[in-house]
């Protein structure tokens, strides 16, 4: 962890990976891909996110318990953003007025 | 560092390469009293750094779900209201985080290695750039003031029809890109803790622990513009609207 010292040639190759995500979601962004769009980009950006953590952030040389506080904190992200959306895209379903 | 470190180690004297004595005390002037080890230290340092960041990927997690249920609202309003953020002046943004990411990473990586003038030029590279982050968007800002795209009584919208939903994505364009530029604030006022503490220091452990604390924090703020740079200058992009 902190005894481990990273090549910087490791950071460079994060750097270079990062700029080239940049670019695509640039590019992918004046292209029509109906609703691919917003799906490629927020997965991009998701694994742009993932490599910052990863080599930057230094997550794959950290503990156990780090490793699991990382991941505990994007699951209870996917617990607020699943129980709001499950309200909001399900409303209408249901023939009833007021909703 | 192994696991170990964190539960097992709690009492001096359990294998720690120092706090020998049996009252549990040590003389390393650069380990925390509580602490056996300065690895020890280093691990809590950071394990609570992380704590914290999971408190502020639930705190932008909370605007992020606002976002996503007015979008899904006003879709068509959204797309033509990005139009109006200038790609350009975000484009360039984006580009001076990631740059000064990768001054942080070798800031730490420079302290690791006791290494202080690369340590110093790569935290003020740093600092430089994410200056020139708020500079950009300040210029950002007043661009909106003058073409009254700021929510409020001066909000003007040509297409009446789309200038709820219109007002609505500016409302939340100033208040995530406000709260991450806080964070930026926030973030340069830490590096300029440590630049000043770097100018002095040995590098003990306790030192580079510190500098690779900040170093999480300052990368966090950057994630958090990975997610806001497509989110709301690249929305519907690909067709003319608005």
């Amino acid at each position: 962890m902190s005894e481990h010292i990273e090549k910087k040639s490791v950071y460079f190759s994060i750097f270079l990976a990062l700029m080239v995500g940049t670019a695509v979601t640039v590019y992918v962004a004046f292209q029509d891909l109906g609703i691919l769009n917003n799906l490629v980009m927020l997965g991009i950006a998701v694994t742009k996110a993932t490599l910052v953590v990863m080599f930057f952030m230094h997550a794959r040389h950290s503990s156990q318990l780090t490793k699991l506080t990382i991941l505990a904190s994007v699951v209870w992200l996917l617990i607020l953003f699943t129980f709001i959306l499950q309200d909001y895209l399900t409303r209408g379903m249901l023939p009833y007025p007021g909703k | 560092m192994s696991a170990d470190t964190v539960g097992a180690v709690t009492h001096a004297g359990h294998g720690g390469p120092v706090g020998t004595d049996p009252d549990g005390h040590h003389d390393n002037p650069h380990l925390a009293h509580h602490f056996d080890s300065e690895e020890q230290q280093t691990e809590a340092t950071q394990l609570g750094m992380w704590v914290f960041l999971a408190t502020e990927i639930m705190f932008f997690g909370g605007v992020l779900t606002a976002y996503m249920i007015y979008r899904m609202k006003a879709p068509v309003p959204f797309a033509a209201a990005s139009h109006h953020l200038d790609l350009t002046l975000g484009g360039l943004n984006t580009i001076l985080l990631i740059v000064s990411s990768l001054t942080m990473a070798f800031a730490v990586r420079q302290a690791a290695l006791k290494d202080r003038r690369g340590y110093l030029l790569n935290l003020i590279m740093t600092m430089i750039l994410g200056t020139g982050f708020l500079v950009v968007k300040y210029f950002e800002y007043s661009e909106k003031f003058t073409h009254h795209l700021v929510p409020g009584p001066k909000f003007q919208w040509a297409n009446l029809g789309q200038a709820h939903g219109a007002e609505q994505f500016f409302s939340l364009y100033f208040m995530m890109t406000g709260l991450h530029a806080i964070h930026m604030v926030i973030g340069l006022g830490l590096l300029t803790v440590i630049l000043i503490q770097g100018r002095r220091t040995t590098f003990p452990a306790r030192f580079k622990g510190r500098v690779e604390t900040m170093g999480l924090y300052w990368h966090f703020v950057d994630i958090v513009w990975i997610f806001l740079f497509p989110l709301l200058y690249l929305i519907g992009r690909h067709y003319h609207g608005g």
